[in-house]
């Protein structure tokens, strides 16, 4: 239990000045400018979307400069101010076969229609630490080609005609949001894949690696990694209208999953499905293999006892605020609660004899 | 261009994008039915890309209705949080339904158009110039 203290004003009022110093840093250079954060550190900015559960480029920059770049600080940050907005819709189903792709590749297919596009990837790179960028290199710019059309039809669309692959088949049913209703357990797919995709990568992508080790093993390749922009469509009820009011990017993974069968269901290639908000790549595909381990009960498995198929181990401690916010509250006064824990161990070791007492 | 066409436009378009387009242009006045309000809309995919409908996570936007002298109304409902830019384009909703139609498309609509189907070409070539053609290896010994 916590007992709330007082006192200490002062002490706090100079801790958070102290703060607010160190987080404009070195003087001598100039303050990083919202922009610079968004486009400079724009995988940061991406992350805290992703998993603040909110995308605007501009509050999850500010959250980073905010948080001093503590991504789980930025996350709790804008999951805060989050809640002080009013929801004004939900919006139509995105349809990411009309995404504008800027980078997507299958490792499992290698002539898919629209081609295999690299986008710009850190793969093929040496990770080697580039000591231009030390000395300021300004002469990064990128190739352009005459592209046929922006759009590209998704992998599984194409091969999902051969019926190799398990059927997503279109429903319409309204999605509970865990948002506005206390996770319940068991949680269907759509509730499952909202708690993913606003989960810890961290968590996630270790879920996802002891899968592949052998918890839960799924044996997944990569069907299909997409990254880009489309359109988010929303009706608009007194104009009788849909309109695509925003553009955002998302990153979108759908594994191809081998599955011998079960009691269930015939031999064929089953899926697992990441979508994230912003350019979240590692946790998408990570999203997509915690996504297939959870899928065992649909799919007539059996329960290895895997983490990763623990769908309350996995749903309940896969949010990085939720943890943090139990996990960090126990480094504040607990002096009663201590009080009492000290008495009780002082006398347990008197009712044990005195002994320690008299070594004392 | 279709009335929910050019809402989009203008609430996809890039703030000073359309106040640059809006800028020595004559804009009337106008009363607020719903001022400015901004909050979220939740996005929504589908299981595996095609199957059930699932809440992705949030969006900011920005929606307000105006009325001009003659009773004309104009909506908006745009990404962000930026009220000015709802007010223009909300302004550019109205004046479409009326006289200034033509100048409206010509000057804001037309344009807004062209650069955002710019910016999606200049991707699509930056990503087309990243397409690769893998090459398996046959192995064995023939």
């Amino acid at each position: 239990m916590y007992v709330a203290a007082k006192g200490g004003e002062q002490a706090i009022a100079a801790a958070h000045a102290w703060l607010a110093e160190e987080r404009r840093g070195d003087r001598r250079d100039p303050a990083l400018s919202l922009r610079q954060i968004a486009s400079q550190l724009a995988l940061a900015t991406a992350r805290v979307m992703a998993e603040g559960s909110l995308y605007d480029e501009a509050l999850a920059a500010l959250a980073v400069q905010q948080s001093r770049g503590d991504l789980v600080e930025a996350v709790f940050l804008l999951r805060a101010y989050r809640t002080t907005l009013p929801r004004l819709a939900a919006s139509r189903p995105l349809d990411t076969g009309r995404m504008v792709v800027e980078r997507r590749v299958s490792a499992t297919f290698k002539d898919i229609p629209g081609g295999q596009i690299l986008g710009p990837t850190f793969d093929y790179t040496h990770r080697l630490l580039d000591f231009a960028l030390e000395a300021g290199d300004e002469a990064a710019a990128a190739r352009i080609a005459a592209a046929p059309a922006p759009t590209r039809p998704r992998v599984s669309e194409v091969l999902g005609r051969e019926g190799l692959l398990r059927d997503e088949p279109r429903q319409n049913a309204e999605p509970t949001d865990l948002t506005r209703t206390p996770l319940e357990l068991p949680a269907d797919r759509p509730l499952r894949l909202q708690a993913l995709a606003r989960a810890d990568e961290g968590f996630l992508l270790s879920l996802a690696y002891s899968t592949q080790r052998g918890y839960g093993r799924t044996h997944a390749f990569v069907g299909e990694l997409r990254i880009g922009a489309v359109e988010v469509e929303v009706e608009i009820p007194e104009l009788g209208l849909s309109v695509a009011f925003a553009e955002i990017v998302v990153t979108e993974c759908e594994t191809v999953n081998q599955f011998t069968g079960s009691r269930r269901e015939p031999p064929q290639f089953t899926r697992g499905y990441g979508l994230t908000l912003g350019r979240c790549e590692r946790k998408a595909i990570s999203m997509s293999l915690v996504d297939r381990a959870l899928q065992w009960r649909e799919l007539g498995e059996d329960y290895a006892g895997a983490p990763a198929q623990d769908e309350e181990f996995v749903l309940m401690h896969c949010d990085n605020v939720q943890a943090t916010g139990f996990l960090e509250h126990i480094k504040l006064p607990h002096y009663v609660d201590f009080q009492a824990e000290l008495e009780l161990i002082r006398r347990l070791r008197r009712e044990a004899g005195g002994a320690g007492e008299a070594a004392e | 261009m279709i009335r929910a066409d050019w809402i989009g436009l203008l609430a996809r378009s890039i703030p000073e994008a359309l106040e640059a387009r809006l800028d020595g242009l004559e804009l009337p006045p106008h009363d607020w039915l719903r001022a400015p309000e901004t909050g979220t809309v939740m996005v929504r995919g589908r299981t595996g890309g095609t199957g059930a409908p699932f809440n992705l996570g949030e969006v900011t936007a920005t929606r307000c209705t105006l009325r001009l002298g003659d009773g004309t109304e104009g909506h908006a409902f745009v990404q962000g949080r930026d009220a000015a830019h709802a007010t223009r384009a909300a302004l550019v909703d109205a004046l479409m339904q009326g006289p200034r139609a033509a100048e409206m498309r010509a000057g804001v609509l037309d344009p807004l158009a062209a650069e955002e189907a710019a910016r999606r070409a200049e991707r699509a070539g930056k990503a087309e110039a990243t397409r690769v053609e893998f090459e398996t290896m046959v192995r064995g010994d023939d």
